[in-house]
């Protein structure tokens, strides 16, 4: 009895009139689908193999191949879905954890397309970007209560500043490890993240030499493995982040199989080639915001009090006083991944079923740090399914410093979701080892591609700004009265501290 | 600073001392970090009470003599330099430290060496639970733990690499536990030498009893003799001891637990 991948969930149509049997499918698939008997002369599509990429049709020089959604399905039922029965299929036949990528798939309420932007008309004009200066320009870190003066001595400050990150732009490239993505990947957003005056993160995974000349835009992780964590890393990257969660699987640890730790991978590691690489889900020295401050001032005091150290936390049921005992364990900013956040893999049970949206955990955090009259001690980074400018913008007016983009990066260096991250072979270079397939991507091509999304999204940024009546991204910031929310319940516009359209 | 601080410094010969009685956590670091700035190399801190973080990511062979109780994360991100400790340490010594060595006359509480990839904790006395936690090897760099007495539960967790060596001193292994349960749980990597006889349901999941083999012992001597050297024992009457070697049962212990590599099998 086969099941495995049964119906399949693409169906391969080639245009035998226009197939010009150059082979050019068989060499871009990196999942077998296509496959040619030289002896017979006949093709052979496996359509179960296929993961709907569509790699081989965008590099089809004959523009024959068409992968369709595959029309044969079991007899439909509204609650024992195709997806359903074709999961307990696999498990039955082979006993384990379902593994899968990117972000979460059930289709839960989306808060962000529920509510709307304001714009001024007639009584508050607005602001044109092209021909006032717009500020973008935000700092993440601690901020000072008060300054002041040393006496006597004219203008010099006696009030300590904490290290702040400076950016160009409130958008910042989020932790994806060197191992779960290529060094070439890795590079592009570096070197975009350069041009544009912003920050990418290395992820768990260590920095590769490679990134060296870019370190002062990049954001080193501690996470509970510690792998590739040694002081010269610490203290050569701009800023810290304490990895304790993750919005695509919150509650778990990670675990890098050894197969997948290849001689480079194990460099920038540090640790032997071919063993597993496993971050447990807790920190083993964590399991209190007493311990947490430990951690944070341990980095703080190894890197002489220079660099910011922010803490990531998944965003769960109590995300607020987590936050509060992070911000106040002495974390100059808390990361906030909602459950739409991105992985390269991840139990699809977890991904799919744990945390809470984005949007709820900023405005419950933006709202009782400042109740508790600390909303200065820290930044709030949001991070997790932010897809475009009108996100960003939503995400800041309900109270976000600064956000992180993964999976949408990804997009822009070629991604196109496949969802197979976890099985190494992405065929457009970014989540694989494969040096073949690495080779897809060509940084200087990814680098602009990334840079340019930046580009685009700040524009935007700068156009709503104006729309809005604002000369300052700090003016929109927790500024929940410029938002609305449509066909919301009154509970849900509480809790995001948002009024109704109309009011 | 110096100068703020110059009541409590004094030089003798080539060390540097300093009185941290009733001094902050952050005020000495930062002492200690000026002084180095300045040319210090070697320490002897007194009236140590548990302030944390002494030689917190330090880099280069710098010596420091600490008497008193070291607070936690001791020569946490360490990288190279020797700090011996006239007294007890606490939770988190030699946390993720690179290279260097840690060498205790009192005893230690949990987590001491967690994650170190390399370098040396030798402890005279008793350490708590959980101790050698996620220790990593790479290249040349195997880092080892050495204690004179008793470890709690959990010894080794998620080992990765490394060298635990547990002696049980002034205990009878043979009728009495030196060490807690669940040792060496989601081992991967690594071996935990144990003197005496350790049984089977003493070990966590992952964990195994293997030979002892010429090179496990040549580790041991060398260890035990380096640590009998710094506290004046007889490192033969020690050597005279059986040993247990624990290990793990294979370098990718949860590899079968998805349902793709299962499809592989």
């Amino acid at each position: 009895m086969v099941w495995k991948n049964f119906p399949p969930d693409f169906y391969v149509r080639v245009d035998k009139e226009l197939c010009i049997n150059c082979m050019r499918c068989i060499k871009e698939c990196s999942f077998g689908v296509h496959e040619y008997d030289r002896k017979k002369e006949l093709w052979k599509r496996h359509h179960e193999k296929c993961v709907g990429c569509l790699r081989c049709a965008a590099m089809c020089p004959a523009k024959a191949i068409n992968i369709e959604k595959s029309r044969m399905e079991y007899s439909p039922h509204p609650v024992w879905t195709n997806k359903v029965r074709k999961d307990i299929k696999m498990q039955a036949e082979t006993g384990g954890v379902i593994l899968t990528a990117m972000g979460n798939e059930v289709p839960y309420l989306s808060y962000f397309d529920h509510l709307v932007l304001d714009a001024c008309q007639v009584t508050n004009p607005s602001i044109d970007p092209l021909r006032e200066p717009m500020e973008l320009r935000t700092f993440i870190g601690r901020k000072s209560e008060r300054f002041d003066l040393e006496e006597d001595s004219g203008a010099s400050l006696k009030t300590e500043i904490a290290p702040n990150l400076k950016l160009e732009t409130p958008i910042m490239f989020a932790h994806m490890s060197y191992g779960s993505i290529s060094i070439e990947a890795q590079l592009s957003m570096a070197r975009a993240a350069s041009k544009i005056g912003t920050f990418m993160g290395t992820g768990e995974g260590g920095m590769h030499k490679d990134l060296y000349q870019y370190a002062d835009h990049i954001i080193t992780q501690v996470a509970s493995g510690r792998f590739a964590v040694h002081e010269e890393y610490l203290k050569r990257g701009a800023a810290i982040e304490i990895k304790i969660g993750q919005g695509a699987k919150p509650g778990i640890g990670g675990h890098l199989p050894g197969k997948k730790v290849t001689k480079e991978i194990s460099e920038t590691r540090m640790i032997p080639e071919g063993s597993d690489a496993i971050s447990p889900a807790p920190h083993h020295d964590i399991y209190s915001i007493e311990d947490l401050s430990r951690l944070i001032y341990a980095l703080k005091e190894a890197t002489r009090y220079k660099k910011p150290v922010f803490v990531k936390i998944a965003a769960v049921h109590n995300v607020a006083p987590i936050a509060v005992g992070v911000i106040r364990a002495g974390a100059d900013a808390v990361v906030l991944d909602g459950f739409r956040g991105g992985t390269g893999a991840a139990p699809q049970v977890h991904r799919d079923h744990h945390g809470i949206p984005l949007e709820v955990a900023i405005a419950t955090v933006d709202r009782r740090l400042r109740e508790e009259g600390i909303r200065h001690w820290g930044s709030i980074i949001a991070s997790g399914g932010i897809r475009c400018s009108a996100d960003v913008a939503k995400a800041i007016a309900l109270g976000a410093d600064a956000i992180y983009i993964g999976t949408g990066a990804l997009v822009a260096m070629g991604c196109t979701v496949c969802k197979k991250c976890y099985t190494g072979k992405c065929p457009w270079g970014i989540a694989t080892q494969i040096p073949e397939l690495r080779k897809r991507l060509n940084p200087d091509e990814g680098a602009k591609r990334a840079a340019n999304l930046l580009e685009a999204w700040s524009h935007e940024l700068k156009e709503i700004l104006g729309a809005l009546g604002l000369n300052s991204i700090e003016s929109l910031r927790g500024n929940r009265d410029r938002l609305r929310g449509v066909g919301l319940n009154e509970i849900d516009l509480e809790i995001l501290g948002v009024k109704p359209a109309g009011w | 600073m110096l100068q703020e601080f110059k009541k409590i410094i004094r030089e003798e010969e080539d060390f540097v001392i300093i009185d941290a009685k009733g001094i902050y956590y952050r005020e000495l670091n930062e002492l200690i970090n000026e002084l180095i700035l300045n040319g210090s190399k070697k320490f002897r801190i007194l009236n140590v009470n548990g302030q944390r973080f002494i030689a917190d990511g330090l880099r280069g062979g710098y010596y420091i003599e600490i008497y008193g109780t070291a607070g936690d994360d001791l020569g946490g991100f360490a990288n190279g330099p020797t700090i011996v400790i006239h007294g007890d340490i606490q939770d988190g010594a030699g946390n993720t430290m690179n290279e260097g060595k840690i060498i205790v006359h009192g005893s230690g509480t949990d987590i001491i060496g967690h994650s170190m990839r390399g370098g040396k904790i030798f402890v005279k006395g008793e350490v708590g639970y959980r101790v050698g936690i996620h220790m990593k090897e790479y290249k040349e760099q195997i880092p080892v733990i050495v204690v004179g007495a008793t470890a709690g539960d959990f010894l080794g967790e998620y080992m990765a690499g490394g060298r635990i060596i547990i002696l049980g001193l002034e205990k009878r292994p043979e009728v009495e536990d030196i060490v807690g349960d669940w040792i060496g749980t989601g081992i991967h990597g690594g071996a935990i030498y144990i003197r005496g006889v350790i049984t089977k349901d003493k070990l966590g999941y992952s964990a195994n009893i293997k030979e002892i083999d010429e090179n496990d012992r040549k580790i041991i001597e060398k260890n035990v003799r380096e640590f009998c050297s710094y506290f004046g024992l007889d490192a033969d009457e020690i050597l005279k001891s059986k040993f247990t070697k624990i290990a793990p049962i294979s370098r990718n212990p949860f590899a079968a637990m998805y349902s793709d590599s299962r499809e592989n099998k």
